[in-house]
C-alpha cells in the first residue's frame, strides 16, 4: 500500500475549521467561559495562519498548550470524566489538533473528534432542532473527510457529494436503528451529572410550592387512552402520598416499598392507558387512582403509591390500568393509622375546636365528620387564588378565618387538619388533575401547572376515599381546569389561558410534533423494539432473531445500493464503436493502431503508407476526433463517420 | 529480519493467487470484481473503533440520537465501500510506450488506464512494488497515461514489473487496490563509457579506418572537434594559424563521407564483454553525432555502415541484447 502522507493544503485547512467551529459552536454555553474564549482564539489562530500562509506552531509550544488544558479542565471540574468534563477535553484537544495538522492523517483524527462533539450535543438535548444542527455539522465533517483525499472540487460540490453520501446511507441508519438489538443503559455507573434539575413535584408540600409549579408550562407526562378518556373531574394522577406534618410542611413517609402487587381489590370499569413519563429526577410514577396494575421495575408504597426501582432519568414509557372506584387500605395497619392522626403538639386552636365539636357530635363515624368539614368549608366562601397572602405560624386558622385566599395546598393542608383533630385518619394527595387532550394527536398532555394536592381519609369499613377540598370551593378546577378557577387577571402560564386560539393551535401542533419524535425516535427502546417486531408477527423476538432479520434486511439493502452504484452504465460512445470498426480494417492492410496513437497521428502514419487510402483514412480521423475531442461536434457527425466508414473498402 | 521475509512471502503468494494469471497478462487487462481487493485504510480503523465508542457512550447515557449518528455514520462507512471498490471495478488497462534508455538512466513505462464509465475515476494510484505512487485522475469515457519510472541497472530487456493500482477515494476509510502485470518490456542499452578509447579504425585500411568515396575530399567547413573525430580530419593549418584556439575539425560534404567501421575485435584484448559493449556504445554515440556513416561488428553480427536513428537504435539494439539470445 502506498503511503502518501501529503501535507495538509489550505483549503482542506479551511474545511477542518469549518468542521470544527460546526461541532464546537452548539457546546459552547456548555463549558466553561475560558474554555470558549481559548477555543475561540485557538480557531481564530488557526484561520489567521491559513489565511496569511504561516508555519505552523511548534510542537515545544502545543503540548504545554494542551497539558495546561487538561489541568484547567480538571481543575474545573476536579474530574476529567463524566459528560462535562470529557466534552471539554474534547474541545481542548479539536482546537489544538488544528493548530498541528501536518499530514492526511490528522485531518482524519480532526474529523473523528468533531464526529464525537456531535455525540456530546446529544447528551445535554435531544430536541428536534438539535438534531437538525447535528445533521449539519455531519454534513460539514463528512465534506471535510471528503476534502482530506481529494481537495480539488469547489465547497459546493463538496457538500453535495457529502450529501449525496449521507443519503445512501440512511437505508442503512434506519435498518440499524429499527433492528439493532437494543440494550437499555447504562451500562456501567450511572454518570451523575447527566441529570440537572428538572422540574416537578417535590417530596415535600409547604405553603406555595405547587403554586409555584403552576407557572410552569412543561409537560409532566402524556397519556394515551385506550378506550375514551375518563371525564376531566376523574382524573386524579396520584403521586407522592403526604401522611407526616410538622405544623407548616408535610412530607412522604420514609418507607420503602411495601408490596410487589395490589393490595386491594378492584372495582369500576377499568380504564387502560400507557404513559410516557418526562423525567423528574424522582422514583414516582404518576397513575390514574386507584391503580390496577404496577409496571415493570416498580413496587407500590404502604401508602399506595406506584414507584419505580430506579430513579427515572429517561423517559418512560409504561402501560397502565385503573379501578376508578376502588378504594384501597380496608384493613389498614394501626402503624399507618396512627401516622394518619399526628398532629403537632399546639397551634391553630380555632379549628382544634370545632374539630372537637364534631368528634363529640359524631363519636367516630367518620362520613360524618368528613361531611361537617366539607360543609364548613363550603360555608367559609374561601377562594383559590394563585397568589395567596403569607400566612402565621397558625396557618390553618388564618387561611380558614381570616385571609380565606389559597391555592390547593392551603385547602389539602386544612382540611386534612381539621379531620386529624377530630379523630379522623387523613393525609395529603399531591399529584396531577386533569389535563388537556392534544387534538393534534389525542394524547392527554399533563403539564406542570396541572400539579394538584387533594386529600384522603379512612373511612372504617370503606378504606382510603378521596377528598378534593380544592373542589369544595373552586369546582371549576376539577370540571374543567386552572384557568377557569382562578380569577382573572391572575399571572398564568401562556398554555393555561384560554384566549389566543391560534397560538395554542401552532403549540399543539408543536407539541404533537415534539411528541411523536419523543415516542418513536427518542424513546425507540427496548420495550418498542419489541413491540414493533411483535406487530410485524415476530413472537418472542430475541437478540439473536432481530441479528438475523438485521443482516437479512440489510443485505438487501446493501444489494440494491450495490447494484444501483455498480449498475453497468457502460454505453460505448458510437463514434468509438464505429472508430473500432475502421482500425479493425486498416490492421487487415497491417496497419496496426497502437493505443498511445492519437487518431490524426495514426492517420499520418496510415496515409504515408498507404496513399492511395489517403484522403479516407485523413477524412475519418478528423471527423472521429471532432466527434471524441473536439469542442462542440455537428449533430450530423456521428452519422457522416458512420456512414463514411461503412464505404471504406481498402 | 524474519517476520520481514516471511511476511514478503506471504504477500508474493497472496499477489500471485490475486492475479489469477501468469505475468505478463494480454492487454486490455480489465480489472473485473473479482479481482479488485478491499480492506479498510488504518484511517477507517480508527473510524470503526470511533463509532465503537460512540455507539457505547449512546448505550450508557441511553441516547436515541447517538444511536442514529453511530447508524448513520456506519452507513457511511458500508457506502464508502462501495463507492471506493467502483472507483477502481472496471478500469482497463493496456501497454502504452516505452523508449529504450540506457542503463543507469530512468526507464519510463507507459500504462494507457482506460475509463469505459461515463464517470471519472478520482485519485488513483499506481506504482511499482517500493515505487513512487502516481496520482491520476481519468475522465468520463476517457483514458489517461500513467509514465512509471524505473531505475535500470543492466542492459537487456527490462520487463514491466507488477504495478498495483489503488484507491482510497472518496473518504480515504477503505482502500481498493489490484495487481496488474501489463505486457510491455523496456530495452535498455549497455550505459556509454564515460572514457573510452580514442575512436579506433579498423578494417581493411592498416590504420584502422575505412576511407572510401570520393566525397572525403570534398572539403565543405569547419567545425569544433570532438573526440570521435579522427584526428587525419582535424585542421593543423587552422589551428597553427591562431594559438590557444580550439582544435578544428574539417567537414566533408556527403552523407557517407566517412565510414568507419566499430568493431569488437579490436578492443583491447583484456577489455571484459560489457566494457566492450559500452566502449561500443560510447563510439556509435560519438560517431553519430559527428554526422559519420559506421557500421558494427560484432562476432556474430554485422551492420553495414549507414547513419541517422533508426541505424543508431539498431546497432544499440544489437549491443543491448549482446549474448541474451534472439530477440
Amino acid at each position: 500500500m502506498a503511503r502518501i502522507n501529503r501535507p495538509v493544503s489550505r483549503r482542506q485547512a479551511w474545511w477542518l475549521l469549518a468542521t470544527a467551529i460546526a461541532a464546537s459552536l452548539p457546546l459552547l454555553q456548555h463549558v466553561p467561559l475560558w474554555l470558549s474564549i481559548a477555543a475561540g482564539l485557538a480557531f481564530a489562530w488557526r484561520a489567521v495562519l491559513t489565511w496569511r500562509h504561516w508555519r505552523l506552531p511548534p510542537r515545544w509550544l502545543l503540548i504545554p498548550l494542551v497539558i495546561a488544558g487538561a489541568v484547567g479542565v480538571f481543575l474545573q471540574y476536579r474530574t476529567i470524566v463524566g459528560r462535562t468534563p470529557g466534552i471539554a477535553l474534547l474541545l481542548v484537544f479539536l482546537a489544538l489538533k488544528l493548530l498541528e495538522l501536518r499530514a492526511a492523517r490528522d485531518a482524519v483524527v480532526t474529523a473523528l473528534l468533531c464526529y464525537f462533539l456531535v455525540l456530546g450535543q446529544f447528551l445535554f438535548t435531544q430536541t428536534i432542532p438539535t438534531a437538525m444542527l447535528a445533521c449539519l455539522t455531519v454534513l460539514i465533517t463528512t465534506a471535510a473527510l471528503l476534502a482530506a483525499s481529494d481537495d480539488r472540487p469547489a465547497p459546493r460540490q463538496q457538500v453535495y457529494r457529502a450529501g449525496l453520501l449521507l443519503a445512501q446511507a440512511i437505508p442503512f441508519m434506519l435498518l440499524l436503528f429499527l433492528l439493532f438489538p437494543r440494550v437499555q443503559g447504562p451500562l456501567w455507573g450511572i454518570p451523575q451529572d447527566r441529570f440537572t434539575a428538572v422540574s416537578g413535584l417535590s417530596d415535600t408540600m409547604t405553603p406555595g410550592s405547587i403554586a409555584q409549579l403552576s407557572q410552569s408550562d412543561a409537560i409532566a407526562f402524556r397519556v394515551r387512552f385506550k378506550g375514551t378518556v375518563p371525564p376531566q373531574s376523574q382524573l386524579y394522577w396520584r403521586g407522592p402520598v403526604m401522611p407526616s406534618f410538622d405544623g407548616r410542611s408535610w412530607r412522604v413517609a420514609q418507607t420503602l416499598a411495601a408490596y410487589p402487587t395490589i393490595p386491594y381489590d378492584g372495582a369500576g370499569t377499568p380504564v387502560d392507558y400507557e404513559v410516557t413519563l418526562e423525567p423528574h429526577g424522582k422514583h414516582w410514577l404518576f397513575a390514574l387512582e386507584m391503580p390496577a396494575n404496577l409496571p415493570p421495575d416498580s413496587a407500590m408504597t404502604s401508602d399506595y403509591q406506584p414507584i419505580a426501582r430506579e430513579v427515572v432519568r429517561n423517559r418512560l414509557r409504561y402501560t397502565q390500568s385503573a379501578w376508578p372506584d376502588s378504594h384501597a387500605g380496608a384493613n389498614e395497619t394501626r402503624a399507618a393509622l396512627r401516622a394518619a392522626l399526628a398532629l403537632p403538639a399546639a397551634g391553630n386552636p380555632r379549628i382544634r375546636a370545632i374539630s372537637a365539636g364534631w368528634q363529640a357530635t359524631h363519636g367516630d363515624n367518620g362520613a360524618a365528620i368528613v361531611a361537617a368539614a366539607e360543609d364548613l368549608f363550603n360555608r367559609q366562601l374561601l377562594t383559590y387564588t394563585l397568589n395567596p397572602p403569607l400566612l402565621g405560624p397558625d396557618m390553618v386558622d388564618e387561611f380558614l378565618f381570616d385571609t380565606k385566599r389559597g391555592f390547593c395546598e392551603h385547602f389539602a393542608a386544612a382540611f386534612v387538619f381539621s379531620l386529624r383533630a377530630a379523630g379522623v385518619p387523613a393525609r395529603v394527595v399531591a399529584g396531577y388533575q386533569g389535563g388537556e387532550t392534544n387534538p393534534v394527536d389525542g394524547y392527554l398532555e399533563v403539564r406542570q401547572y396541572d400539579a394538584h394536592a387533594w386529600t384522603e381519609a379512612w373511612i372504617a369499613g370503606r378504606g382510603w376515599v378521596r377528598i378534593d377540598p380544592t373542589a369544595i370551593s373552586a369546582p371549576s378546577r376539577v370540571s374543567s381546569n386552572l384557568a377557569a378557577a382562578v380569577p382573572a387577571g391572575e399571572g398564568l402560564p401562556f398554555l393555561a389561558r384560554s384566549d389566543m386560539a391560534w397560538l395554542k393551535e401552532l403549540r399543539y401542533r408543536l407539541d404533537a410534533v415534539t411528541n411523536g419524535w419523543n415516542q418513536w425516535v427518542l424513546g425507540y427502546n427496548p420495550q418498542r423494539q419489541r413491540d414493533l417486531l411483535a406487530s410485524l408477527g415476530l413472537r418472542e423476538p430475541d437478540w439473536r432473531s432481530m441479528t438475523a432479520i438485521l443482516s437479512i434486511l440489510s443485505g438487501i439493502v446493501l444489494l440494491v445500493l450495490t447494484v444501483w452504484i455498480l449498475r453497468n452504465r457502460q454505453r460505448v460512445d458510437p463514434a468509438l464503436t464505429a472508430w473500432r470498426r475502421f482500425t479493425a480494417r486498416m490492421a487487415r492492410l497491417g496497419i496496426v493502431w497502437q493505443a498511445w496513437e492519437g487518431p490524426l497521428q495514426f492517420a499520418e502514419r496510415a496515409a504515408r503508407l498507404t496513399p492511395q487510402h489517403a484522403r479516407d483514412i485523413v477524412e475519418i480521423a478528423a471527423l472521429y476526433a471532432g466527434l471524441r475531442y473536439g469542442p462542440n461536434p455537428r449533430p450530423d457527425d456521428l452519422s457522416r463517420l458512420k456512414s463514411r466508414i461503412a464505404s471504406f473498402r481498402p | 529480519m524474519m517476520f520481514a521475509t516471511l511476511r514478503n512471502r506471504l504477500h508474493e503468494n497472496f499477489v500471485r493467487w490475486a492475479m489469477r494469471v501468469r505475468p505478463p497478462e494480454p492487454a486490455p487487462i480489465v480489472l473485473s470484481q473479482r479481482r479488485v481487493y478491499v480492506l479498510p485504510t488504518p484511517a477507517g480503523v480508527a473510524y470503526t473503533m470511533a463509532l465503537g465508542v460512540i455507539l457505547l457512550g449512546a448505550m450508557n447515557y441511553n441516547l436515541s440520537l447517538g444511536h442514529a449518528l453511530v447508524f448513520l455514520l456506519a452507513g457511511l462507512g458500508i457506502v464508502a465501500i462501495l463507492h471506493t471498490f467502483r472507483n477502481l471495478v472496471q478500469l482497463s488497462l493496456r501497454p502504452g510506450r516505452c523508449e529504450s534508455v540506457f542503463a543507469g538512466e530512468q526507464a519510463r513505462f507507459d500504462l494507457i488506464v482506460e475509463n469505459l464509465r461515463p464517470d471519472a475515476r478520482t485519485s488513483l494510484r499506481i506504482f511499482f512494488q517500493d515505487g513512487q505512487p502516481l496520482e491520476i485522475d481519468v475522465g468520463p469515457s476517457a483514458s489517461a497515461i500513467a509514465s512509471l519510472g524505473l531505475h535500470t541497472a543492466r542492459r537487456g530487456w527490462l520487463p514491466m514489473p507488477r504495478v498495483t493500482i489503488e484507491t482510497t477515494w472518496p473518504l480515504g476509510l477503505v482502500r481498493a487496490w489490484s495487481y496488474a502485470a501489463p505486457d510491455l518490456a523496456c530495452l535498455v542499452y549497455p550505459a556509454p563509457a564515460a572514457k573510452a578509447p580514442a575512436l579506433t579504425w579498423s578494417g581493411d585500411d592498416a590504420q584502422g579506418a575505412t576511407r572510401d568515396g570520393r566525397g572525403a575530399d570534398d572539403f565543405s567547413g569547419l567545425r569544433k572537434h570532438q573526440v570521435a573525430d579522427p584526428p587525419r580530419h582535424v585542421a593543423w593549418k587552422a589551428v597553427a594559424r591562431q594559438q590557444d584556439g580550439p582544435l578544428l575539425t574539417k567537414l566533408f560534404s556527403g552523407a557517407a563521407a566517412q565510414r568507419l567501421w566499430l568493431d569488437w575485435d579490436n578492443l583491447p584484448a583484456a577489455m571484459g564483454a560489457e566494457q566492450r559493449l559500452s566502449v561500443l556504445a560510447r563510439w556509435m554515440l560519438d560517431a553519430d553525432a559527428a554526422g559519420l556513416a559506421w557500421g558494427l561488428r560484432m562476432p556474430a553480427v554485422r551492420l553495414e555502415p549507414d547513419n541517422g536513428p533508426a541505424h543508431l537504435a539498431a546497432g544499440l539494439r544489437i549491443l543491448a541484447l549482446h549474448d541474451h539470445g534472439p530477440d
